[in-house]
């Protein structure tokens, strides 16, 4: 008998104990309420503006520019975009000799050390984000891989204001997330922290010290 | 007359050091109130709370209820993901399965993001004497594993450290590295140090928070970003988890996460969840090319057998028990000697590592009931902890007597005591006699009553039965 096969027929010889209903979290969350637009907006940003994170308004047609104001002020000479992503393209045609562009192209295997040490940001979209706890939802692919949200000191983030769910279990419902997850997704809620030494409150433990997200109305989707 | 329950030499040893550790005590008195009032911040709505627990405790029985079919489910839905799936049923076999990965890929080198499954197994001593050198990577972890030191908590491994003394260890252990006790530039130094480690290792390691048998997810969540780092940067990914941490569907690890973090340090949400749901695909750039889960049963396998002590495994480990329990804030958790400490330890701990060596944990309590009182999965831990010391007592061979190691604290004298007493109280006349004797010979009663006095005044019966005092009043 494989350790399989004695950890399974151990469970299987054990009583049953009190029925165990399925749990209703969909009775629960309807108890939650709703919130409109405009509500799950101003909640998303004062939950991740109190995480540290920055919130910029702007819009389609002027969030390229506003990046490039923003890595300005913040010393940022090198922005990593992913490689075939349209906000890559949109900054590549916006970037001036002051701000170098760069694209995730080659398996990080391959670029390890230089991508630990040389990159002061990136950019990558987000799928959607949530109110409630202020959080932001990605679903890394190869046009916006995984450590582009995790290496650099900086994470500037695009969300679409309009894709802003209430909660997690709307936004896994409403996403269809059980039919199919990515490899990883990943729900960020603000730059990287600890309080690990006497409960005392750092950022930029590990992740990106430092999140900025480019908060884009007018949209229609 | 003695003390009937004989503590644990080591246990009472310990927990008596750490109470006179004026400098102990206030790392623990200070860390406690600060999670506690941090807690009660978060659930300022009892009914919400109160409902958010219900359904919390409903998640976590209907996943126990169906453990053996959810694990297959996951296994499948895993391996369909392209995850390798391993069961061991001891450490031994947990870690002997982590170096044959390690071999087969040459690895010299492990990073580890935060797990207690890891160190209840210790892999880091296993991977030691294999000559693989795993690192811990949560600023905690590593602050505890560079002092040689094991967590004092589970979700705040160095709990017991100052600053001061961080710095010093810094200085002192790390080359190049002056002594600074601001917090920030200590933060920057690990950081520093750990990436080069991140970008050179070649396993990477991490626990496990709940694996969804619905969907083959892995669930992970952090603050630092050392977990996201173990688990994307190295090539190999090793999850490590007790098999009692699956739940059903996707959905569930919502209210199960509305519940940890608040519960554990009274933080609205985790800077990251991270879903796994299995290794790189071909045209992704980064990722591990193995993704590997380790199912360990070590125990837990008991707990489930009994109906009343599976509800044990229903634990999310936020650590809320330990960080209300009047023990635990005042001897801190190295005294408890087990992977687990706190209430939670006390009732987990005789699965994994018999009752022989654990059960003066169960009767290190008050009963106050604050751990069940926190508990975001309403684990009855005041019952458990009694029917563990019931378990500790019983007769080996009796039907009483379910554990590995029960009847572990009888011993001749208590036997005999119970044995009397249980004679005295069955028969009336008997009861009558003894009791007016009690109440007459009072004034013999020995001053030195072992362990109750050290602390208190002698028990005393009192001078009149209360038969007498009813006589008294029907006159």
């Amino acid at each position: 008998m494989s350790a399989r096969d004695n950890i399974l027929a151990r469970l299987r010889a054990a009583p049953s104990g009190v029925p165990a209903p399925p749990p209703d979290v969909a009775a629960w969350h309807a108890t939650t309420g709703g919130m409109d637009r405009e509500t799950r907006i101003a909640r998303f940003r004062a939950n991740i503006e109190a995480a540290h994170a920055e919130v910029h308004d702007t819009d389609a047609a002027s969030w390229p520019a506003l990046l490039c104001d923003l890595a300005a002020a913040k010393g940022v000479r090198t922005l990593l975009v992913g490689k075939d992503a349209a906000e890559g393209d949109a900054m590549t045609a916006h970037a001036d000799a002051k701000l170098q562009v760069l694209r995730y192209e080659k398996p990080a295997s391959e670029w390890r050390n230089g991508f630990f040490d040389a990159i002061d940001a990136a950019l990558t979209p987000a799928r959607s984000a949530l109110a409630d706890t202020g959080s932001l939802i990605l679903w890394p692919d190869a046009r916006a891989p995984r450590l582009m949200s995790l290496v650099p000191p900086i994470h500037f983030v695009l969300l679409d204001a309009a894709s802003i769910h209430a909660d997690l279990y709307e936004a896994m419902t409403a996403e269809r997330w059980a039919d199919g997850m990515p490899t990883n997704a990943l729900v960020i809620s603000g730059p990287s922290k600890t309080a690990d030494i006497q409960q005392t409150l750092a950022y930029g433990a590990h992740g990106p010290r430092e999140v900025i997200v480019l908060l884009m109305h007018g949209t229609t989707t | 007359m003695s003390q009937p329950i004989e503590f644990h030499p080591s246990f009472a040893e310990r927990s008596k050091a750490a109470v006179n550790d004026a400098h102990l005590r206030r790392s623990f008195r200070g860390a406690m109130d600060f999670l506690q009032a941090k807690r009660r911040a978060q659930f300022p709505d009892a009914a919400e709370l109160s409902d958010l627990r219900d359904l919390g405790a409903a998640i976590r029985r209907y996943a126990l209820a169906n453990l053996p079919d959810l694990l297959e489910q996951l296994e499948a839905t895993l391996t369909a993901n392209g995850v390798k799936v391993h069961w061991a049923e001891t450490p031994a076999e947990a870690n002997a399965i982590v170096l044959d990965i390690a071999r087969r890929r040459n690895a010299a080198s492990m990073v580890k993001g935060k797990s207690m499954v890891s160190e209840e197994v210790g892999l880091n001593h296993a991977m030691a004497a294999a000559g693989i050198e795993a690192l811990e990577t949560d600023m905690g972890e590593y602050i505890v594993q560079l002092a040689n030191e094991a967590p004092s908590h589970i979700i705040m491994p160095a709990i017991h450290k100052t600053k001061e003394q961080i710095a010093e260890l810094f200085a002192a252990k790390l080359p190049g590295v002056a002594y600074t006790d601001n917090v920030d530039a200590l933060i920057r130094v690990g950081r520093e140090v750990l990436r080069k480690k991140f970008a050179a290792a070649d396993i990477g390691l991490s626990g496990v928070n709940f694996a969804v048998a619905e969907t083959g997810t892995i669930y992970l969540v952090e603050n630092e970003g050392n977990g996201r780092m173990c688990t994307t940067v190295p090539r190999v990914h090793v999850a490590i988890t007790g098999i009692e941490k699956v739940v059903a569907r996707l959905e569930h690890v919502v209210p199960l996460n509305s519940l940890l973090p608040r519960s554990a340090t009274g933080q609205a949400v985790e800077t990251y969840q991270n879903f796994i749901s299995g290794p790189r695909k071909p045209h992704e750039l980064d990722g591990p090319d193995e993704v590997h889960l380790i199912l360990l049963d070590n125990g837990r396998t008991q707990a489930y057998a009994d109906v009343q002590l599976r509800a044990t495994l229903q634990c999310i480990r936020c650590g809320a028990c330990m960080n209300h329990c009047p023990v635990y804030a005042r001897i801190g958790g190295h005294a408890y000697g087990t992977t687990y400490p706190g209430p939670i330890g006390a009732i987990i701990s005789p699965h994994l590592l018999g009752l022989e060596s654990t059960y003066p944990l169960a009767f290190a309590s008050t009963l106050c009931g604050a751990c069940a009182e926190v508990c975001p999965v309403r684990i009855p831990i005041v019952d458990i902890l009694i029917r563990l010391r019931n378990e500790a007592q019983a007769r080996p061979g009796s039907t009483d007597a379910t554990l590995r190691g029960s009847g572990a604290a009888r011993t001749g004298l208590v036997s005999a005591i119970w044995r009397t007493w249980s004679m005295i109280y069955g028969r009336l006349g008997l009861y009558r006699l003894t009791s007016w004797f009690m109440s007459r010979g009072r004034a013999l009663s020995p001053t030195e009553q072992g362990a109750w006095t050290q602390s208190r005044t002698p028990l005393v019966p009192a001078p009149k039965r209360l038969r007498d005092l009813l006589k008294e009043r029907r006159r």
